[in-house]
C-alpha cells in the first residue's frame, strides 16, 4: 500500500521528466556509437564543459550564456573526434573505450586547474536557475524545467528521426551505422558522416548541460560523470546496436531512477544506485539482447 | 590513342607473406567489356578489392584514364567513377529499395540524380514497382538487380562486378546476362568477375584466366565453344 501511496502523479512527472534528459544523453551516445563503435565514456565531460560555460558566464544575458555552452560543447566534441578519436578508427573497440575513460578524466582534470583558481572548487550557475521553480499544473506541483526538459527531448527527437528518415545525410548516417564497408565503397564519406554524428551528438551534450544545470547548479569537475554512467548502463540494457532502443533504454533507466528515488523513504535513499542497478541486473539476465530488443531478440550478436 | 578506361600493371596483392595476387596486368577500353574467370581462390576478388581500395596493393599500379587511383580510401575511387556490384550483394535489408539506390548517388559527381533513378527503373521494371519495400523482402534475383542498378545510378566510368550469378537460379542468370548485354549497349566500361566461363568468355570482348593469382590465359568470344580450351585454362592452374 506504501508503494502504491508513493507512486503520486508528483513522482511521475518528474521521472518522465528525468527520463528526458537521459534518453537525450542516450541518443547522443547511441549516434556516436553507430557510426565509429566507439562508446564514448568521455560523453559526459561534454557535459560539465557545457555546465561550467553556463557557470563562468552567469552574469551575461542568458541568451548569450546558453549560445556559448553550445559553442563551447559543440567545439569541444568536434575536437575530441579529430584529435583522438580519427586517429583510433580501426582499433579494436577495447583500445577506444579505454582512451576514452582516459579522455575523461584527463578532461575532468582541467577542469579542476581552471576551477581551482579561485581557490574552491565548484562553480555556482545562478542565471538559469529560475527555470527550476515549480508551477501548478492540474493541482500537480510541475517545476517549468521538467516541461521544459520533456518538450525539448520530444521535439529534439522527432527532428532528429525526420533528418535519419529524410535527408541525404541521413540516409548515409544509417547506412554507415548498418554496415559501414559498403557505404564507403557507395561514395558515402566517412568522414563527413563521422563529423556529422559528432556534431549532433554534441549539440546534444549541450541540451543536456543546459537541462541538468538548471536542476544541479553547483558545478564541480564530476559534474554529470554519475548521470553518464547510469545512462551507458540504460544504453546497454535498451539495446545499444539500435539507435532508438539505446534511446528507450536511456529513458527507462532515468524513469525507473525517477520511480526508485520517490518511493523510498528519505532516510533509505542511500540505497538508490543498489536497487536500480539490481534492477539492470536482473533484467540483462532476463533480456540479455536488450530490454527492447524485439523480434531478433534471441540473437544477441549482429552480422 | 586514348587512354584505356582502366588498366592494372604489374599488381600484386599481399595477405602477410602470401601473395594473393601476383604480376597481373589488364587493360579495360572505354565501352569493353572484359571477363576475369578462375576457380576459387584465384585471386579474382582480391584484385576487384585492390582496384576499389578495399585492400592495398604491395606494388604495382591501378589506373583509370591514365590517372593512378592507388592508395585512395574506397569513398573516393567510387567518386573516381568505379562502381562495385560487390559479392553476395551487400544490398541494405532494412532499408527500401529507392533508398538503396538513392545510396548509390552519393558516387555521382552532379547531374540529375532523379534521371538516374528512372534509367534504372525502366532496365529492371521490377525494382519500381518495389521502391517502397524493404529490400530485404525481394527474391535473390531482383535483390542483384537492386545491387547493379545501385551501382549504375552513380553513372560510373567502370563497372567492376563480382560473382553477379552466384546463388541464382538458371532463369535469373539468364535475366542477369540479358541485364549486362543492355547495360553493355549503353557504353558502360565493365570488368567481370564470375564463375560461370562460358557465359562470361561468349559475352566479354577479352576473358582473361586467373589461377593461383596470376594471369595464366586470355580467351576471345570465339573461344566460348570450345569447351576443351576453357577446360584446359582451368586445369592449367
Amino acid at each position: 500500500m506504501n508503494l502504491v501511496a508513493a507512486l503520486d502523479a508528483q513522482t511521475l512527472v518528474d521521472a518522465v521528466g528525468l527520463g528526458a534528459v537521459y534518453a537525450l544523453m542516450a541518443v547522443g551516445i547511441g549516434l556516436v556509437f553507430g557510426v565509429l563503435r566507439l562508446v564514448n565514456f568521455a560523453y559526459g565531460q561534454l557535459v560539465m564543459a557545457g555546465a561550467y560555460t553556463l557557470a563562468f558566464t552567469a552574469s551575461w544575458p542568458v541568451a548569450a550564456s546558453i549560445a556559448a555552452c553550445f559553442a563551447v560543447v559543440v567545439a569541444l566534441s568536434m575536437l575530441m573526434d579529430r584529435v583522438v578519436f580519427r586517429p583510433l578508427r580501426g582499433q579494436s573497440p577495447a583500445v577506444m573505450l579505454v582512451t576514452t575513460f582516459a579522455v575523461a578524466f584527463m578532461l575532468q582534470a582541467i577542469a579542476l586547474m581552471i576551477d581551482i583558481r579561485d581557490d574552491t572548487i565548484g562553480e555556482i550557475a545562478t542565471s538559469i536557475a529560475s527555470f527550476n521553480q515549480a508551477t501548478t499544473v492540474a493541482g500537480v506541483d510541475v517545476r517549468k524545467i521538467t516541461i521544459a526538459a520533456v518538450v525539448v527531448a520530444v521535439v529534439t527527437l522527432a527532428l532528429l528521426a525526420l533528418l535519419l528518415a529524410r535527408t541525404t545525410i541521413g540516409l548515409h548516417m544509417r547506412a554507415a551505422a548498418a554496415d559501414f564497408g559498403t557505404a564507403r565503397l557507395l561514395g558515402v564519406r566517412a568522414n563527413r558522416v563521422i563529423g556529422f554524428a559528432v556534431f549532433l551528438s554534441g549539440l546534444l551534450a549541450a541540451t543536456v548541460a543546459v537541462l541538468l544545470t538548471v536542476q544541479f547548479p553547483f558545478v564541480g569537475p564530476d559534474f554529470a560523470l554519475r548521470e553518464t554512467i547510469v545512462v551507458l548502463v540504460g544504453v546497454v540494457v535498451g539495446g545499444i546496436d539500435r539507435l532508438w532502443t539505446a534511446t528507450l533504454g536511456g529513458f527507462a533507466i532515468g524513469f525507473a531512477t525517477g520511480v526508485i528515488n520517490g518511493v523510498l523513504p528519505t532516510d533509505k535513499s542511500v540505497f538508490l544506485p543498489s536497487a536500480v542497478f539490481a534492477l539492470v541486473i536482473l533484467v540483462l539476465l532476463l533480456r540479455p539482447a536488450g530490454l527492447f530488443a524485439w523480434g531478433r531478440a534471441a540473437a544477441a550478436e549482429r552480422v | 590513342m586514348a587512354e584505356p578506361a582502366l588498366e592494372l600493371s604489374g599488381l600484386e596483392v599481399r595477405y602477410g607473406a602470401v601473395a594473393a595476387v601476383r604480376d597481373v596486368g589488364l587493360r579495360v577500353e572505354q565501352g569493353e567489356i572484359v571477363g576475369l574467370i578462375g576457380p576459387n581462390g584465384a585471386g579474382k576478388s582480391t584484385t576487384l578489392h585492390a582496384i576499389t581500395g578495399l585492400v592495398a596493393a604491395h606494388s604495382g599500379d591501378v589506373r583509370l584514364h591514365g590517372h593512378s587511383i592507388l592508395g585512395r580510401p574506397p569513398e573516393a575511387i567510387a567518386r573516381d567513377g568505379v562502381a562495385l556490384v560487390p559479392e553476395g550483394r551487400r544490398i541494405f535489408a532494412d532499408f527500401t529499395v529507392e533508398e538503396n539506390l538513392r545510396l548509390g548517388l552519393a558516387a555521382r559527381r552532379g547531374g540529375n540524380g532523379r534521371g538516374a533513378l528512372a534509367e534504372v527503373y525502366e532496365l529492371f521494371p521490377v525494382l519500381r514497382e518495389a521502391r517502397r519495400r524493404s529490400a530485404g523482402a525481394l527474391s535473390g534475383g531482383q535483390q542483384q538487380q537492386l545491387a547493379i542498378g545501385r551501382a549504375l545510378v552513380a553513372k560510373p566510368e567502370v563497372l567492376l562486378l563480382d560473382e553477379p550469378s552466384l546463388g541464382l537460379a538458371p532463369t535469373m542468370v539468364d535475366n542477369l546476362f540479358d541485364a549486362l548485354a543492355h547495360i553493355r549497349e549503353r557504353d558502360v566500361t565493365i570488368l567481370l568477375v564470375e564463375q560461370r566461363a562460358q557465359r562470361t568468355v561468349a559475352m566479354s570482348d577479352r576473358t582473361h584466366v586467373l589461377a593461383n593469382g596470376e594471369l595464366r590465359m586470355t580467351l576471345g568470344p570465339a573461344d566460348a565453344d570450345d569447351t576443351d580450351k576453357i577446360i584446359a585454362a582451368y586445369l592449367a592452374s
